[in-house]
């Protein structure tokens, strides 16, 4: 578990907060907004809980503010685990 | 004045799910009481419940909205849905803030609450969905039939334990007459999680009987208390002009509505609901005479069962008019009940006929109503009295009259 890849991302955020009707988060996210996902600040919010809790990284909510695709995410957790 | 009408149904009760499952099982007098199934009552001195059997959420509510919502905001996005679908409205067809929202609820979403707090106890508040922030509350279901559907207008959430259900009727029907072309009202509730039972315990009204078809049996000699439940019904009330505009299907017109609140208990004529009937009726510009059927409270209590039965024969005279209790086999749905009684009544109008009190075979005569039991009675019905009460003294009451047409005129697209 020494970093987060994308498909463990997408299993996170399909269990934290569900899947848009209308995205298909199997295709090529890494650069589509979280708000374009249809993942609003709650659904980061918890989505960070998760992480929190299975890798040990703590977002701030300031950070969740910054971040906004799925690939901006995936670099803070893992130099955040890189660091550790 | 304008005047309000009913366009769309949709229910979720232990008796069925969707409007046409429901409304047959209740003229058949079917009932769905048994042991709670949703956890294991055996520490419980109550052990029976009204519950919604079958209910697959996925089939009902979007992925994004499963981890976010409590049961009994799934179950009532289910209704909401099938209400709006049935009334052939959507967003688009009115005004940018052209539809409200005006939902009760008693409890809030107790089963969600209560994992959360199982989860901030045992594993630490890291533990906590984000969601709980607003999935316990009662407001929720409001905020998310709006969200779904995106209607923009006037929202309210309506706590006043089962009353509350009529009452938000009432709500809807003043901001019809205040110019909102239509609103999406009701209720829905659940508790039916160990929380929401000890809760409810609290009351000291729940029957402890464990035999289903004797654990709520109101207006009789062994009325012993209520069977707790879950459900309700989601209604489209529209403005009448409007509602025609659009062609839409009319099951009925809210006529008239009344809510009071008792007295101190130990004044010897405090009869809070029988004050609501009465102003109803006004309201409506009707006489008791006027009224075909009286869908009762039915608390399953002697005292409340008293009160009820003693204002009905006020007003109606000894066994004036018919009475009947079908919530006999659902149980009690608190802030669903309302709108589940006026959703009967309506259909009853419609159908003409009125659905009976299951599991009581015959009423205690001292309390001198001519209440429906055994089968269904058929009857020329136009005008029906719905009573409600909630626990702390709410009484509400409604006048729904069936259209002047007679029946309901079906949309021909």
């Amino acid at each position: 578990m020494s970093t987060l890849s994308i498909d463990g991302l997408k299993e996170i955020l399909r269990s934290a907060a569900g899947e848009d009707d209308g995205v298909d988060l199997d295709g090529d996210i890494l650069d589509v907004a979280f708000a374009e996902l249809g993942y609003d600040s709650l659904a980061l919010l918890e989505t960070a809980a998760r992480i929190a809790r299975e890798y040990g990284v703590t977002l701030s909510d300031d950070d969740i503010d910054e971040i906004e695709t799925p690939r901006a995410l995936l670099d803070r957790v893992n130099t955040a685990l890189a660091r550790a | 004045m304008t005047s309000a009408v009913v366009t769309g149904i949709g229910v979720v009760a232990p008796t069925g799910i969707g409007t046409q499952a429901y409304w047959r099982a209740t003229t058949a007098g079917e009932s769905a009481i048994g042991p709670i199934t949703r956890f294991d009552p055996a520490p419980y001195p109550v052990r029976l419940a009204g519950e919604v059997r079958g209910f697959v959420p996925e089939d009902h509510v979007p992925s994004r909205l499963l981890p976010q919502t409590d049961h009994s905001t799934r179950l009532s996005l289910a209704a909401a849905a099938e209400a709006l679908a049935d009334s052939g409205l959507t967003a688009a067809e009115a005004p940018d803030l052209g539809i409200g929202i005006a939902t009760a609820s008693s409890m809030g979403g107790f089963d969600f609450g209560q994992r959360e707090l199982q989860h901030l106890w045992e594993l630490g508040g890291q533990h906590v969905s984000a969601y709980q922030s607003f999935a316990w509350f009662y407001a929720v279901n409001t905020g998310q039939i709006s969200i779904r559907h995106g209607l923009r207008g006037p929202g309210a959430t309506i706590v006043s334990d089962q009353a509350g259900g009529l009452d938000a009727l009432g709500v809807a029907r003043r901001q019809v007459r205040k110019g909102t072309p239509a609103v999406v009202t009701g209720g829905v509730d659940s508790a039916l999680c160990p929380l929401g039972l000890a809760g409810q315990l609290s009351t000291g009204d729940l029957s402890e009987s464990g035999h289903p078809d004797a654990a709520y049996l109101p207006f009789t000699r062994a009325a012993g208390g209520h069977v707790p439940a879950e459900g309700g019904a989601i209604l489209v009330v529209e403005d009448a002009e409007f509602a025609r505009d659009r062609g839409a299907r009319v099951f009925g017109e809210i006529a008239g509505y009344a809510a009071t609140f008792d007295p101190d208990p130990r004044a010897e004529d405090a009869n809070g609901l029988l004050r609501a009937a009465e102003a109803a009726i006004a309201d409506a510009g009707l006489e008791p005479v006027d009224v075909d059927v009286v869908f009762a409270d039915a608390a399953g209590r002697p005292g409340a069962d008293r009160r009820e039965a003693a204002a009905i024969a006020t007003l109606f005279g000894v066994g004036g008019v018919p009475v009947t209790a079908p919530k006999t086999g659902t149980g009690r749905l608190y802030a669903g009940a309302g709108g589940l009684d006026t959703a009967t009544a309506l259909l009853s109008l419609h159908d003409q006929t009125i659905p009976p009190t299951v599991h009581v075979r015959a009423p205690d005569p001292a309390h001198q109503i001519d209440l429906v039991v055994g089968r269904a009675r058929p009857a020329e019905l136009s005008t029906a009295l719905v009573l409600a009460r909630g626990r702390g003294g709410f009484n509400a009451a409604l006048i729904l009259r069936a259209p002047l047409s007679g029946s309901p005129k079906h949309n021909e697209e």
